[in-house]
């Protein structure tokens, strides 16, 4: 037995104490060391072993043990070069002899606050269950009575609207010969989107890599001006390359202005230059993954691009603030902003809030549905994800999505408003990988459109976080994937070509999927927007709180 | 499918000729129930044609009431027209206590207001009517309207026209909807019974409404105290062409425009495309997937027919100057118009709505496309 001393006093860890523990084969190992080498926590280092040999040499067996020095791979176990399980060990072992094994006993978040820093990271909510979202089924289908519609066949319209409708008795319409004809005085008339209702949501160039960011744009490119399906996608805080923002594809982008208004001086100044309006203006009051918080790009992110585009030096950490610090009434101040904000382009470009899931979201609702001016709602649920937030914030802040949407159209319907302000749902869409089926459901729960963040990450760059803690370290800096990440040693190793490629392989495979959903309920022709009675779920609680189907 | 058979006319006529033609168009199981809408009546109500008839069912007690109710209102009857009731023996007919029609000459404090405030009250008193006699089925009422008469009941629709004695009645119209084969999908229930009318405006349909939930919240909460009801997921077009058509004050053939709207480059080819598009995003919510044909009349005698842009649920037109027959079957047609050219019957098409004008002058087809 090994004597006692070294348990004097000591703080050490086991590794059982460790969230992923490694699993390092000594037979295949070939001590090349790449796996130490590229580690991004610094998690395993080369150590040696001493070793208990049997051996026997001469002529006759004659065993002998003897003591031999080995050289391996150990885990360290200081609380801040955790495993983070991101397996990059196992991607570069040339001969499978190392990876990290998940822990479900472990203890890793009573120790993860050292120096009285609580723990911190990027990723998701770690909440492996399935969300209610994924719970739904589409439990009315179209049988004899009411002929279900052919997915390959019949033509479908995969598109929703982004902007505020008027409401029908307001139309500036008079009837000629019997005809109808806009007013010459017409007032102000929204401007309104014909988009694919599946939308690549607010990740901004800084928080992900210029090839992470190249690849959702080109990809988002090539899905409208050669596959047809008008896909947008949001900027994040944090402005747009000014190439970009000048061009023609300008118009495929959804530019985002957040309480640190990061880059939009750059913007600002280019309105003049720009040969196409935006798809539209989202106003960020809020994230779902970490509500009542800012954002924060640390200073090592903000390299020279990082700078140029939101007109800052290098190398200072970038804070916006939790709130807008003028915002001090959604009556004056909210409705202001809006308005500017349209009134940048001529009011011909939306402009709508996103706000993080919370139980007053009706009262954000009620008073957009007031304005005027405001062309939508977009609400962010608990499982969102950030590029960096409290670990807290994650895991137990926030509003789940399907519950917040549905009391917001179903407040809507009581208003008759359902059609005028479109919901967006956001967090947590494709969380368990079913991407075309959440959308629909979300969509019969009464949202025009979804915003996906980590789903494209996950199918477009091979993203290796999860809901059990894996990897999650956007925040700093060193994503083994190169996704968030300003270090060109580790974003050169992400493709950008393969990323696009990927994007349009998600949206066109998204939009058969919807049509399989759709045709079977007897839908085409618009987005079945609320048509509840078309859900079930194998659960009574959900079904009366969502007033839907109870199914068993 | 449900039998569909609409006849406008310039001359009155029984609405045994609409029977009979939804008799040809039998075929599978049946015998669910008839609903019938008339209007631009004659017999004894052709001199009746400025007072409200009120078109129903009551028990005994219900008949109590609604008297009860009506007198307070200030409604003074004028005339009440009752069906001569035959018993047919096996039919399976349940006989109700009262079936009427009765015209009222309007309160002494609306005979000078116009027409929308009497309309207003017309409605109110239908609907109080209905909340009165709904729970225990004491009373139903289908229509309060000046010049138009609603007879529904449960059973095999030419059993139902004879129970109701129409072949040896004088009861005639010049614009008569009838629809056989009634709500099978469901029990069957008398408001969930075709042709559905509200303020002048009638439509039958068949087919199922796959859009039905998401409509129905729209129109309920456009705040028209009218568009309640729903029995029956095609109740939401009748709602749905009043609403386009009187409160919106659009052209008959927007209907179309609104249930089934073309796509972005479709619209681009229309002369009215700007107004085009401001209808399909604001009424968006209104667009419906079929199966359905729908059959509906306009306060003016105006008839029409369309469909849903997709799935099949067929219908036909045809017919001779002053008389025209809107039918879910050819057989139908030839029973109800043999004399026609059945060269020139129209089977409207994805894009199409066909019309005829008030007096059954002329039928025109009118096509999404080419406006």
């Amino acid at each position: 037995m090994e004597p006692a001393e070294r348990l004097d006093a000591n703080h050490e860890l086991t590794l059982h104490e460790f969230p992923y523990i490694i699993q390092w084969r000594e037979d295949r190992c070939t001590r090349c060391g790449r796996c130490t080498a590229v580690c991004p926590v610094h998690a395993i280092e080369p150590t040696v072993f001493s070793q208990r040999v049997v051996k026997s040499e001469g002529s006759v067996p004659t065993p002998t043990t003897v003591r031999s020095i080995m050289q391996g791979v150990r885990q360290v176990t200081e609380i801040d070069r955790y495993c983070t399980g991101c397996s990059t060990c196992s991607l570069v072992c040339p001969n499978v002899a190392i990876e990290p094994e998940y822990n479900p006993r472990h203890k890793f978040l009573f120790y993860k606050n050292k120096g009285g820093v609580p723990y911190k990271r990027g990723g998701r909510r770690n909440d492996p269950t399935p969300s209610t979202v994924d719970q739904l089924k589409f439990t009315r289908i179209s049988m004899l009575t009411d002929p279900a519609l052919d997915a390959g066949r019949h033509e479908f319209r995969i598109r929703t609207l982004l902007g505020r409708n008027l409401p029908p008795e307001r139309l500036p319409l008079e009837s000629r010969e019997g005809k109808l004809r806009v007013r010459g005085e017409t007032g102000f008339i929204p401007p309104v989107r014909e988009i694919f209702p599946i939308r690549i949501g607010s990740m901004s160039v800084g928080a992900l890599s210029p090839h992470m960011w190249e690849g959702l744009a080109m990809g988002v490119a090539y899905l409208n001006e050669v596959e047809g399906l008008p896909v947008v996608m949001c900027t994040g805080e944090g402005g747009i390359p000014p190439r970009l923002l000048k061009s023609r594809f300008a118009k495929y982008m959804i530019l985002q202005i957040a309480s640190g208004y990061l880059g939009w001086d750059e913007i600002v100044h280019a309105i003049p230059e720009m040969t196409e309006d935006p798809a539209a203006i989202e106003i960020k009051y809020g994230q779902g993954a970490k509500p009542g918080d800012g954002g924060l790009l640390m200073a090592y992110k903000v390299l020279k691009l990082i700078a140029k585009i939101r007109g800052v030096p290098m190398y200072v950490d970038l804070a916006s603030p939790p709130t807008h610090q003028t915002k001090y009434s959604i009556e004056e101040a909210v409705a202001k902003m809006i308005q500017s904000m349209s009134m940048a382009w001529g009011f011909r470009v939306p402009v709508y809030p996103k706000i993080s899931g919370t139980k007053t979201a009706q009262a954000v609702l009620n008073n957009l549905a007031r304005n005027p001016y405001a062309a939508a709602l977009c609400i962010d649920g608990e499982d969102g994800g950030t590029g960096a937030a409290y670990n807290v914030s994650m895991d137990k802040m926030g509003h789940p999505i399907a519950s917040n949407i549905r009391d917001c159209y179903l407040d809507l319907v009581k208003q008759g408003k359902q059609n005028e302000l479109p919901l967006i749902a956001a967090g947590g869409i494709g969380k368990g990988g079913n991407l075309a089926a959440n959308t629909a459901a979300m969509i019969m729960l009464g949202a025009s459109a979804v915003d996906i963040g980590k789903y494209i990450m996950q199918a477009a760059a091979d993203c290796l976080g999860n809901e059990y803690n894996r990897c999650n370290l956007c925040n700093t800096g060193r994503c083994p994937r190169g996704i968030t990440t300003q270090d060109p040693r580790l974003y050169r190793r992400l493709d950008p070509d393969r990323v696009a490629e990927r994007v349009v392989d998600v949206f066109k495979s998204a939009d058969v999927e919807l049509r399989k959903v759709f045709a079977p309920l007897g839908r085409s022709t618009e987005l079945p927007i609320g048509m509840s009675d078309a859900l079930g779920v194998a659960n009574k609680e959900i079904a009366d709180r969502l007033k839907i189907s109870y199914v068993c | 499918m449900c039998r569909l058979s609409a006849v406008t006319s310039d001359q009155y006529f029984s609405p045994m000729e609409n029977i009979l033609a939804l008799e040809t168009m039998k075929e599978g199981h049946d015998g669910s129930g008839l609903g019938l809408v008339l209007k631009d009546l004659g017999g004894e109500f052709e001199h009746l044609k400025e007072y409200p008839i009120l078109s129903g069912i009551c028990s005994n007690k219900g008949m109590e009431a609604l008297n009860h109710y009506m007198e307070e209102a200030g409604f003074v009857e004028k005339f009440m027209w009752e069906p001569r009731i035959r018993e047919i023996p096996g039919s399976g007919i349940t006989r109700r206590d009262h079936y009427f029609a009765k015209a009222y000459k309007y309160p002494p404090a609306f005979q000078d207001k116009n027409e929308e405030e009497k309309e207003q009250l017309l409605l109110e008193t239908r609907l109080a009517l209905r909340d009165l006699g709904e729970a225990d089925e004491s009373i139903f009422v289908f229509s309060f309207y000046p010049d138009v008469i609603t007879l529904k009941s449960v059973g095999d629709p030419l059993q139902v026209g004879e129970f109701f004695g129409l072949d040896k009645d004088s009861l005639t119209a010049k614009i008569i909807f009838a629809q056989g084969r009634q709500n099978t999908n469901y029990a069957i229930y008398l408001y969930a019974c075709h042709p559905f009318f509200i303020e002048g405006y009638c439509t039958m349909t068949n087919g199922e409404n796959t859009a039905f939930v998401p409509i129905r919240e729209f129109l309920t909460s456009r705040g028209f105290a009218g568009y309640r009801g729903y029995n029956s997921d095609s109740e939401v077009f009748t709602h749905i062409l009043h609403y386009c058509h009187r409160q919106l004050k659009f052209p008959l053939p927007y209907f179309k425009d609104v249930i089934t709207p073309l796509q972005e480059g479709e619209i681009e080819g229309r002369s009215d495309r700007d107004a085009v598009r401001l209808i399909k995003k604001s009424l968006r919510p209104l667009c419906i997937d079929g199966p359905n044909c729908i059959i509906g009349f306009t306060p003016d005698g105006t008839v029409f027919m369309t469909q849903d842009a997709k799935k099949l649920r067929p219908g036909v037109v045809g017919g001779v100057p002053g008389k025209y027959a809107l039918m879910s079957e050819e057989c139908g047609l030839d029973r109800a118009v043999p004399e026609r050219d059945k060269t020139q019957d129209i089977c409207p098409m994805k894009y199409d709505m066909v019309v005829v004008s008030p007096g059954a002058r002329k039928v025109t087809k009118w096509n999404q496309l080419n406006v």
